[in-house]
Parts: structure tokens; sequence; C-alpha cells
């Protein structure tokens, strides 16, 4: 459960004050799955970084689940992060030199996981990514976008986080591979009911998520249920 | 993040840049490898000096006549030169409870012939107490007795080196006749050899009966020194002060700044020898710690750049939970983990220069536990230190902007 309360964000540069958001305020419930969406520039990013507890507002309140993190110090943040935050980035940020079982085991390290239980989590969540098996021990950079891309979603999975945070995921991934990456963004929401926050500057692939908050200039300028029905019929 | 955890992020991290890693550490390498080698040099030559120190003999103190100035007069003989040391002198410091040994000597250089060969070699006029003040032994024969020394007999004993000169390697001289100053002298024993070499080689000397000196080479009844053995070095200060004293007052000289002698405490001399060789071995071993330093700061060059080509992984580490103090400790213990190999592999290097040097290079060298401990302490200490820098800029990195560096 998100609930953010008329946060702003100012960057200053100098004696110039930047407003990159403006007072934004709105909720999202466990088991949605939405899509921020805005042309860059539009705050699209600070928002994500303030939801996904890599920044803080410089007013208003977040809530994650009944947690204040406004105003955590940075190692706070830190284990909010390691503990309820799944991040999805856009060009992937795999370990090069790791195996793939190594890079999805990274987060329980620093969450402390036992040795013994780490391989087992890994395992179980790239299978939910929808990653073959014969995959697990290449080398990350040895893998086709597409597949980067699951690994990366289940290294955010890994961790059971409350709330999964994707920025731009398809963006460096053709129509066809992205198409699959949102279908299992998809599954992953209707079977398992994660919540899941989608930013995107396309129409298009907004439309895969069941809500798009609008976001323009720092203010969010609409926020409506998405009533087109996008859903990847995929054979795996 | 455990431990282990740690060790292994570590050692896959440093694994994945071998040539960089390996330039790295040749830097710590050598640079302990020279501290090692250095030192063990410097300890090595302080070892020589003292023991050639203590071959003079052990709780040895030497009493020298000083100078002697008169009443109202500037004109000095110079140190040493003073003749105010006799007999009766040595024999009432024997009196003394703390010694165990007087031998007094009387000294000269002349020129000694045997048959057909000569040389010109240092006699030394003394008693049988020599062999317990200077350390020195008997190879064959007998040295000078009290009965000698009562007749002051015309008797000689010979160290190993004049015997080569005047007889030749490996033959028998005992009974044979030399010539000092035209007065035959028997041979009745040969020293053991105590090595050494030069001017004041203990090898090559002569000695004979303090009162044959006397009365045949210097024509007077004073003695060149004094050679004192205390029962132990404790008593050695108090004995110092206890001859100041007496022979003091068997001068008849009330002012000690006016005293016609001198002691030389041997723990003194060690000390002043010891002292030379630990400046030299501080020069040395600071000339190699500069090299020590210069490594660290490729340390501390190397950990920069990966940083930087890190920046990225570093700020997903952070998204993903990696706090402030995981990512310090994680470029620290790589910093630490090179430095230590780095210091364990330049104490081998450096143990077998000095073995090397020792063995070829004729100057002895000992590595004390002493120095590995501290060479490894040092390069443990470059690492953190030099380490601190990078880890702490990595640890401050900002995600967002980690994240989206290209």
């Amino acid at each position: 459960m998100i609930e953010c309360k008329n946060i702003s964000k100012t960057y200053k540069s100098g004696s110039i004050e930047t407003d990159a958001l403006k007072e934004i305020s709105f909720e999202i419930k466990d088991g949605e799955f939405v899509a921020i969406m805005g042309p860059s520039g539009s705050g699209k990013s600070t928002l994500m970084h303030i939801i996904g507890a890599l920044d803080t507002p410089t007013k208003g309140e977040y809530f994650l689940d009944g947690q204040n993190v406004a105003d955590l110090s940075d190692d706070q943040l830190a284990d909010v992060r390691k503990l309820k935050i799944g991040f999805v980035f856009q060009s992937f940020n795999l370990l090069p030199r790791a195996t793939v079982l190594k890079n999805v085991m990274l987060p329980l390290i620093y969450a402390e996981i036992p040795e013994k239980k780490r391989e087992a989590l890994a395992k179980e969540s790239l299978e939910n990514a929808g990653l073959e098996e014969s995959h697990f021990f290449h080398f990350s950079n040895q893998l086709s976008g597409g597949q980067m891309q699951r690994v990366a979603i289940a290294r955010a999975l890994v961790n059971n986080p409350s709330l999964i945070l994707a920025d731009e995921p398809t963006g460096n991934l053709d129509t066809k591979t992205g198409e699959i990456v949102l279908g299992t963004f998809q599954e992953l929401n209707r079977e398992q009911k994660r919540t899941i926050i989608l930013i995107t500057h396309e129409r298009y692939v907004a439309e895969h998520a069941d809500r798009i908050i609008h976001i323009r200039d720092g203010k969010i300028v609409e926020d409506e249920k998405n009533h087109k029905e996008r859903i990847i019929h995929h054979s795996r | 993040m455990t431990t282990s955890d740690l060790f292994e992020e570590t050692y896959s991290a440093l694994l994945a840049n071998k040539t960089r890693s390996g330039l790295t550490m040749l830097g710590i390498i050598i640079g302990i490898a020279s501290v090692i080698a250095m030192i063990s040099i410097g300890s090595g030559a302080q070892t020589t000096i003292q023991s050639s120190i203590q071959s003079l003999g052990s709780n040895l103190l030497m009493v020298l006549p000083g100078v002697q100035r008169g009443v109202g007069t500037q004109i000095s003989t110079g140190r040493g030169g003073a003749q105010s040391l006799t007999a009766a002198d040595a024999d009432a410091i024997a009196a003394l409870p703390t010694v165990k040994a007087v031998s007094p000597e009387v000294s000269s250089r002349n020129q000694v012939t045997a048959r057909g060969t000569n040389t010109n070699t240092q006699i030394i006029g003394t008693n049988i107490d020599y062999l317990l003040t200077r350390n020195t032994e008997l190879d064959t024969g007998q040295f000078i007795s009290e009965q000698n020394i009562r007749a002051a007999s015309k008797v000689a004993v010979i160290g190993p080196a004049t015997r080569d000169d005047l007889f030749g390697a490996g033959n028998d001289p005992i009974n044979q006749t030399i010539k000092i100053k035209q007065i035959e002298f028997k041979i009745i024993g040969v020293t053991k050899s105590k090595g050494g070499s030069g001017f004041s080689n203990p090898d090559n000397l002569i000695f004979i009966p303090y009162t044959t000196a006397q009365r045949f080479l210097t024509g007077n009844e004073y003695l060149t020194t004094i050679d004192v053995q205390a029962i132990d070095q404790n008593s050695m200060a108090d004995l110092q002060t206890q001859i100041t004293a007496m022979l003091l007052e068997r001068h008849n000289i009330s002012d000690p700044q006016l005293a016609d002698f001198n002691i030389l405490n041997q723990s003194d001399i060690v000390a002043a020898a010891s002292s030379i060789t630990n400046t030299f071995t501080i020069l040395l071993g600071s000339v190699a710690g500069i090299s020590l330093v210069v490594g660290g700061i490729g340390i501390m060059n190397m950990m920069l750049t990966t940083v930087t080509e890190r920046t990225r992984g570093i700020g997903l580490r952070k998204a993903i939970g990696a706090k402030k103090r995981d990512i310090n400790l994680q470029f620290l213990s790589e910093a630490v983990m090179l430095t230590f190999a780095g210091g364990f592999i330049g104490i081998i290097l450096g143990w077998l220069i000095a073995y090397l040097i020792s063995q070829f290079g004729g100057i002895s060298t000992s590595i004390s536990t002493f120095s590995v401990l501290l060479a490894f302490g040092v390069s443990a200490a470059i690492g953190i230190i030099f380490g601190y820098y990078p880890a702490r800029r990595a640890s401050n990195l900002n995600p967002i902007e980690a994240l989206r560096y290209e």
C-alpha cells in the first residue's frame, strides 16, 4: 500500500530552484498494476526515485506499508529498499562477470539470508520470471536482451518485495521481446498479486497496466482506469 | 553481509582483473621485500659488530693511562701518553671483591725475526689472566705462568697468524726461538684463531711475560693497559666507580677532572657501536620504506580507477539494499587483501634476497620475527590507509547518479 501526500521535490542548482514535483498526492493499493506515464522532464523519474526510497521528498509525506519513508536516514532507506522494493531498470544493470544465479542471489547477500537457502530462492524466482533452467549458470553477458531483463525481474522478485518498480523496462528491447517482458509483469500481477509500478513515456507500454497516472510538469494531469485490455498471448 | 560473503566478493573482484591486481601488488611486494632485506642487512651488521666486540672479552673494563698535566704547565702529553699505571695498581685492582681477573698489558711494536724470516708485529707483555679477560684460548703448548712472570723469563706465546708468517702454516713452532730486539725468546705456546683482520688482528700477536717486556722492551716499570674482568655484567658500573676512586687515591689526585687514567667500559663500546648500526638500519629501512609508500599510492590509484569503473555496479548494490558500510567494507577489504597478499609474498622474497646476500655477497644478514611482524603490520596499515579514501568515495556515491553513470 502506497500513499503519497502533497509530495514536492525541489532541486537547487546554484541560486536557481527547479520544482521537479509539485504537491503530488495519490494512493496505490496492494496488488495493483499501475503505469506512471509522462514525457521526459515531466518529473516521473524523480517520482520513481522517491517511491523507490532512493531519494526523499523536499516536502510532503510518503507512506509505504504504513511507514513514513519521507524522513528516513540513508541507512534506513537502504533497509526499505532491501526488504520492500524490487527494481527493474531499463539497462538491466546485471553484474557482467557473474553467473545468472549469482546475480539473482545478490540481494539475498545484503539481506543476510543464510547461504544454503539462497540458491533455492534464486531458482524459484528465475522460474517465476520465466527463464529456462539451462541459462542459470551462464554468465549474464552471454544472454539476449529479453533474457537479461528476465534475470533482472527475478532479482527484483527474490526478496519477495511488496512493490516492484520497473523503470522503462522495455526501453532497450525490440517490440517483440518487450511484449514478452510486459507479459511477464502481467502474469506476476494477476497470478501472484504482485504490486507493480511501471514508469514509461510510451502510451503503448502503459496500456499493459490496469491504471495509468499521467504526469506532466511535476503534476498529475490524469489518473485513469485502463479499459483497453492488452493481454499478451505469448507462447513460452 | 557476512564475512564469508565479503571475502568471496573481494576475491572474485580481484581475480576479475588479474593483470591489474598483480601489477598493483608488485609495488607492495617490492616495498616489503626491500624493507625486509635492508633491515636484515642492518641487523646482520649489528650482530657481527657486537660479536666482534664480545670477542675482546666479556664484562671487560680497560684501564688506560690518561692525559697528565703537571701543575702550572700547559703542555699535554696526549691521551694515553701518560705513564701512570704500574703493576702495583694492577695488584690493587685485583684485590677488589667483584674482580674476576686482572691482566696488565705492556705493548710495543717491534721487528721480530725467526730463522730466515721476519715480521713486524705487536708484542704484548701480560700474565695468565689474559686468557680470561680477553677471551683467548690456547691451541697448543701453555701460556705465560706465574713462575715466568717472577723470573722475567724469555718465553713467548704467538698468535696463529704470526706463526704462519714466521714458520709457515702447519709447522709446529713450540721450542723454536724468535728474536725481538736481538733477544732470544723460546716459544712455549700458540693461541687459537679468533678471526679478524687488519691493524688490530687478534691472531697476529706475540705474548711475553709483562715483567720481561718492562725490563727488555720498554725499559720502565709502567703498563700500557690494565684489563679487568668483572664477575658479572651487573657489577661493572660499580666496579668502574671503585677502580676510579682507588686509583685517584693511589695517584694522590683529589680532582677527578685531572685523573691521569681513563676507564673504558665494554658495555659503553657495545652501546656506541649499537647506536651506529641502529642508525644505519633506520637509514636503510627508511629508504626501503619510501618504495612501500609508492606502492601504497599505486594501490590507491588502482582502487580509484576501480571505483569509477564500477560506479553503476555500486549504484545497483545500493538500490537493492546495500548500506554505506557494506560498500565501504567491500572496497576496503579489496585494498587490504591486495596489500596482505603483497606483504606475504614480499616477506618471502625479502627473506630470499637476504639469504642470497649472505650466501654470495659475504654480508651477514639476520631476519627477526620483529621485522616480519613489522612488515606485515605496515602492509595491512597501508591497505587501510590507502584504501580508505577510494572506499569512502564509493560508499558516498549517490545511488541515483551512480545508476545513470555512463
